[in-house]
């Protein structure tokens, strides 16, 4: 048993539990071919084609005024997003992991749900609420508030599309880590919000932050929904992508890359953080099974 | 004893977390989800069944439901060879491929949609390729498996990696002791352990790849009857104030996505009593 995991570990083979060398290379090739097509061919496009008129092309695109309040309605909704479903997550995870009832996994189930939904139908669903014609509408009118076509509709759809992400990254996380270690900070005195904050937390807290990068990537770069809920007014119900969208339809190719390549900048940042808070977690959860 | 059936439990918090999250799932998912079903009932069945089987509406879902298939089966293939050789095999640069698999979770559907559009475009770096061939990818059904096979590339690989991580290779040892091959031991002893999970994979990626919007609709020709898909009638039939339509059609995309759902919870299910 030792022996064959330290082969493993060495990633030297035996023979007989290993493919040609000709087959080797021949997968791997074709692995990194596809790899290559499929994913690093459309991000150093994305790249290459904001660059193309130049740096000083690009630096102008996105000082655009239209460019800018996209940026700017873009963070609003990640700020107002983010913590709400973080808080959400936490609750959840904690009411679900560390306690026993029946029709748990229909309530998994359900938080699951808006990851399962098309984008277009998550933002038709709050027009149809909230909408001129929604069952809110003629109160909404009746009291000059806008939501649809303005900027609280493209918050709560984001919130739509980016409920389950905390949720479902911390539920299995706290699953897997049990209740004793609460248990004990109870008999030895603490209280609730003390062993949450003391005990909790700082186990999760890589899964927190996974979660949290995740729901904010998705929450600025969400499409599909806000398309159907904003007003698509330049200037003032555009998120960026929508700005994206319509600087490609207009032609202007290198001003559109060059605000995608933000939204592409973001997502490596996003993919760098969650290597890492990955690793973390393995580390953490491998720790606790060393102790066991 | 505490409400719901729960076990006695020392922990406190239950009442007012589980509250909290039943409240927030109903105003955020539960009831608006359910104004689709409540706006759609106002029609008649025939109404309904007219917005929802119209010749234009149909060839959508052939184009959607049709290309997400076979999207999902390109990447149930090369998602295994992917999650084959990041686990099996060491070469340079395999922790940064393993990272990027994930770049279609985080890149924003737009700028994958740009990107895909622009590189198989008829001027683009791959499209100029192409063409002259005869392949014409951009703005026909072919682009939007492209870009569907785009999205759904991280499902298959992530799900088979753990099930491949934690084959034992004492398995792989005693079949190749009872005499097989290791083409043998691939078909008959690793396969039917992956197949759960490769399942699963499938089945996510494909239900991605039909609610998909923003990285098809740059690359698709949106021809109506050709290269439309059935998010992207959605949208146009609200453009035109057929807000009935829109619904009736956005009720069955929800069905299938609840059935979706519903199968890969049960080859989840599978999967686990498989792995025990």
């Amino acid at each position: 048993m030792h022996a064959t995991k330290a082969l493993k570990k060495n990633g030297e083979k035996v023979s007989s539990v290993s493919e040609p060398a000709w087959v080797r290379y021949l997968l791997i090739t074709t692995a990194l071919g596809f790899v290559a097509l499929f994913l690093l061919m459309p991000l150093a496009a994305v790249f290459v084609q904001a660059l193309d008129k130049g740096w000083e092309a690009y630096l102008a695109a996105l000082h655009e005024p239209d460019t800018l309040s996209a940026i700017w309605l873009t963070l609003l909704t990640a700020v107002c997003c983010v913590p709400i479903n973080l808080f959400f997550g936490i609750v959840a995870a904690w009411a679900i992991a560390k306690f026993s009832f029946t029709g748990k996994s229909l309530l998994i189930t359900l938080i699951d749900l808006p990851f399962s939904v098309s984008p277009v139908v998550s933002g038709l669903i709050y027009v149809l609420i909230f909408g001129l014609q929604g069952w809110l509408g003629p109160w909404l009118q009746a009291h000059d508030i806008k939501i649809i076509f303005a900027v609280p509709g493209i918050v709560l759809a984001t919130i739509f599309v980016t409920f389950p992400f905390v949720a479902r990254e911390l539920i299995p996380l706290m699953e897997s880590q049990g209740r004793d270690e609460e248990e004990a900070a109870l008999t030895l005195g603490a209280s609730g919000l003390q062993t949450f904050f003391r005990v909790t937390f700082p186990n999760i807290k890589w899964g927190v932050l996974y979660g949290v990068i995740l729901c904010n990537a998705r929450a600025m770069g969400e499409f599909g929904a806000v398309s159907v809920v904003s007003g698509h007014v330049r200037g003032s119900t555009n998120t960026i992508p929508l700005q994206v969208e319509i600087l490609y339809n207009e032609y202007s190719y290198a001003a559109a890359f060059a605000v995608a390549s933000l939204l592409a900048l973001l997502a490596l940042v996003t993919l760098a953080i969650k290597t890492v808070a990955e690793w973390k977690i393995q580390q953490s959860q491998s720790v606790t099974e060393g102790e066991r | 004893m505490g409400s719901f059936g729960q076990k006695h439990s020392v922990l406190p918090g239950f009442g007012p977390t589980l509250g909290y999250t039943i409240f927030y799932l109903s105003i955020i998912v539960l009831i608006p989800l359910s104004a689709l079903f409540f706006k759609t009932a106002t029609l008649t069945w025939d109404q309904f069944l007219v917005a929802v089987t119209g010749p234009r509406v149909l060839a959508s879902y052939r184009v959607t439901f049709g290309s997400a298939l076979f999207a999902a089966g390109v990447n149930a293939v090369f998602g295994v060879l992917l999650a084959w050789v990041l686990v099996r095999y060491r070469f340079p640069g395999r922790k940064m491929i393993d990272a990027l698999v994930d770049l279609p979770f985080a890149l924003p559907t737009a700028v994958a949609g740009i990107t895909l559009a622009s590189v198989y475009s008829p001027n683009g770096w791959l499209g100029s390729y192409l063409e002259p061939r005869g392949i014409k990818v951009a703005f026909t059904p072919l682009g939007i498996m492209v870009a569907m096979i785009f999205i759904g590339l991280p499902f298959v690989v992530r799900t088979v990696q753990p099930v491949l991580e934690e084959l034992d290779h004492e398995i792989e040892e005693a079949a190749s002791c009872l005499g097989a091959n290791r083409w043998q031991t691939f078909c008959r002893v690793i396969f039917p352990t992956m197949l759960p999970a490769v399942l699963t994979g499938f089945a996510l990626a494909f239900a991605r790849a039909v609610g998909e919007y923003g990285s098809i609709i740059f690359i698709a020709g949106n021809m109506p009857m050709v290269s439309e898909i059935t998010p992207l009638l959605i949208i146009t039939k609200l453009e035109q104030y057929d807000y009935a339509g829109a619904t009736a059609i956005a009720t069955v995309m929800l069905v299938a996505s609840f059935l979706l759902l519903l199968s890969i919870n049960l080859l989840q299910k599978w999967s686990r009593r498989f792995a025990d």
